[in-house]
């Protein structure tokens, strides 16, 4: 009788544990949407920001963030497939290959602001990129290579023998078969694995702070000449991403709308993770069932 | 995989291309777009990056944090123990790292605290009592919360857990345990998704004989599914304290910010990411304040690796059994 009810009051103290987790989420995204859609407007996403005066938008910013993400998944994604590659096919076990998937395990669990901190050292100070779109992109390529590593590795690893072998038998080159046939069969997952970790660029900030900068030059949208020091392409202009803007207005910002700038940029900024979040979905669900052939 | 790589080895292809390609000259077993070369020289490129990345970073971080101690000869057990951080008094200002090092253990520990019994009771949730429409709804949940950016977290810290813990306990609402609460709710959810993987990676025979001998299911959780679990539960747990340990912005913008030792969890702190965040910005480079701050980081960047290390480990001696 006795362990009868101790199990009842454990089980139910374990829902409650879930039904806490599911509550967190849906009040932190109900209170972020709800707050935050309210200030969001044409006029807000398209406005500068202005340092002092209510009424800034975040044109900039946003722009920023999307720049800097896919210069960064520009430098990512090559590499970290090629390294994926490299653990799921050519690793002979030994010392070199434990001590890559260490290297790998070590850059993904650095804080992100050790990250920061060591771009600034190299990227900004010791190359003299300066605070720029293009020293923010090399530190999340750090940030972010591990991800693309074990995600492309895993989609190889997900692969059936059979096509491998087929390649190989063909008498096709290991490294042809990889190309033709191993890698765009291990494309969709790790275009699902890509556009996840899009949402986690496009959010990281504190190893923003210290490469892009917390400012932005006054950006003339017009002028598309990438040399141009105002230009939105320029490489070398400091950048402030829409995650940085939230942080820096939240705690040195001094105009008189704060609060609704940063609960708009919040909203922004989650909706956008949240839509990268649905696109994986989405995509792993219809790759799923093409495969299955359900 | 094991298979794999044996059939790779054993393969005729890999075997004879080496005399085709002896057969061709240097430039064009790179410029071939089929040649084994050159595939070879990308993906080992790529590998060898991540290791150059690694190394870098330590060598980097490691001589510019030595440089307060060699170039501007603090002393390195008075900075790792002083308490007094005063590096803007003009006379004799003093580097005490010891109230950030305190601050940065405080915080990973309390949000261990407050989000260890939920994250595994949300991964026993999803993994023994509502396998299927459990794993269902929460998966999502725990994605979309991993997915929602730092900042994010800091800025529902500021706009709730503050004006909470102004209303109910007093003083600004900027104190070490709003820190802990905001860090240990983003820590849950890959505590939650981890715990879940090795506590489904427990066998099924061992719940089943449990089950058998009349076991009610609380009594296989707590007697059967954790302890075989065990050491992934506990590699779970400290992934997400060196995930608490290295957060900077919404740890800064709820902690409050002040280099003393908290008396108790309700005065405001400071962690070594923090004062980082806040002064790395302003100051100059060479300047005895910066060097200070690098060894700072030298510092969060070792006790990373101790995590690491740690989590290595765990894992090793959970292999053995």
């Amino acid at each position: 009788m006795n362990s009868k009810i101790t199990n009842r009051i454990a089980l139910s103290v374990i829902i409650v544990c879930a039904a806490a987790m599911a509550a967190i989420l849906i009040s932190m995204l109900g209170y972020i949407l709800v707050r935050g859609v309210s200030s969001i407007s044409w006029h807000f996403l398209t406005t500068s920001a202005s340092p002092f005066l209510a009424g800034g938008g975040i044109k900039d910013q946003l722009w920023n963030s999307f720049y800097v993400l896919i210069i960064t998944m520009i430098l990512t994604v090559p590499i970290g497939v090629c390294g994926g590659i490299y653990l799921a096919e050519y690793a002979k076990p030994g010392r070199l290959t434990s001590f890559i998937r260490t290297c790998v395990e070590v850059l993904a669990s650095l804080p992100s602001i050790v990250v920061g901190m060591f771009g600034m050292l190299v990227f900004v100070n010791y190359f003299g990129f300066k605070y720029s779109v293009f020293s923010g992109a090399l530190a999340l390529t750090v940030f972010n290579l591990p991800v693309i590593v074990r995600v492309t590795e895993d989609g190889f690893n997900a692969l059936s023998l059979h096509q491998k072998e087929g390649g190989l038998a063909l008498g096709l080159t290991h490294w042809h078969t990889i190309k033709t046939i191993l890698l765009p069969a291990a494309f969709p997952s790790i275009l699902t694995g890509v556009i996840l970790s899009a949402g986690r660029v496009f959010g990281e900030s504190a190893a923003l702070l210290f490469t892009a900068g917390l400012s932005t030059p006054d950006l003339d949208f017009g002028n598309w000449n990438p040399s141009a020091p105002n230009s939105p392409l320029n490489l070398f202009r400091s950048a402030e991403t829409l995650s940085v803007h939230i942080w820096s207005v939240n705690t040195g910002g001094i105009m008189p709308d704060v609060q609704t700038i940063a609960n708009g940029s919040a909203a922004v900024l989650v909706i956008f993770v949240l839509l990268f979040n649905l696109c994986a979905r989405m995509l792993g669900k219809v790759i799923n069932q093409k495969f299955s052939g359900k | 995989m094991k298979i794999g790589k044996v059939v790779t080895d054993a393969a005729p292809a890999s075997r004879n291309r080496s005399k085709l390609i002896n057969e061709k000259g240097f430039f064009s077993r790179l410029t071939d777009r089929t040649s084994e070369s050159r595939g070879k020289l990308l993906i080992y490129g790529s590998a060898l990056l991540m290791i150059v990345a690694v190394t870098a970073i330590t060598l980097f971080l490691t001589i510019q944090g030595l440089r307060s101690f060699v170039v501007d000869r603090l002393n390195f057990w008075t900075f790792i123990t002083g308490t007094e951080w005063f590096p803007d008094r003009a006379k004799n200002p003093s580097f005490g790292a010891f109230p950030f090092i305190f601050g940065s253990m405080a915080v990973t520990f309390l949000a261990a605290l407050i989000a260890t019994p939920i994250a595994i009771g949300t991964a026993l949730f999803m993994a023994e009592i509502a396998k299927k429409w459990g794993a269902k709804i929460m998966q999502p949940v725990i994605e979309i919360l991993v997915g929602i950016p730092s900042v994010v977290y800091g800025l529902i810290g500021l706009s709730i857990v503050v004006p909470f813990m102004r209303q109910h306990f007093g003083g600004t609402g900027f104190n070490l345990i709003t820190g802990a609460i905001v860090v240990g709710i983003m820590i849950l959810p890959t505590v939650a998704s981890i715990a879940a993987d090795s506590i489904r990676a427990v066998p099924d025979s061992l719940r089943q004989a449990s089950y058998a001998i009349g076991a009610t299911k609380w009594q296989t959780i707590w007697r059967v599914v954790i302890p075989a679990a065990g050491s992934s539960l506990l590699t779970a747990i400290i992934l997400g304290m060196s995930r608490a340990f290295g957060e900077a912005l919404a740890v800064q913008m709820v902690i409050g910010n002040v280099g003393k030792i908290p008396s108790s969890i309700l005065d405001p702190s400071a962690t070594l990411t923090t004062i980082i965040t806040l002064s790395m910005g302003h100051t100059t480079t060479g300047s005895l304040l910066n060097d200070a701050l690098w060894s700072l980081g030298l510092i969060l960047l070792l006790i990373s690796y101790v995590f690491i290390v740690i989590i290595r480990f765990i894992g090793k001696k959970g292999e053995k059994r």
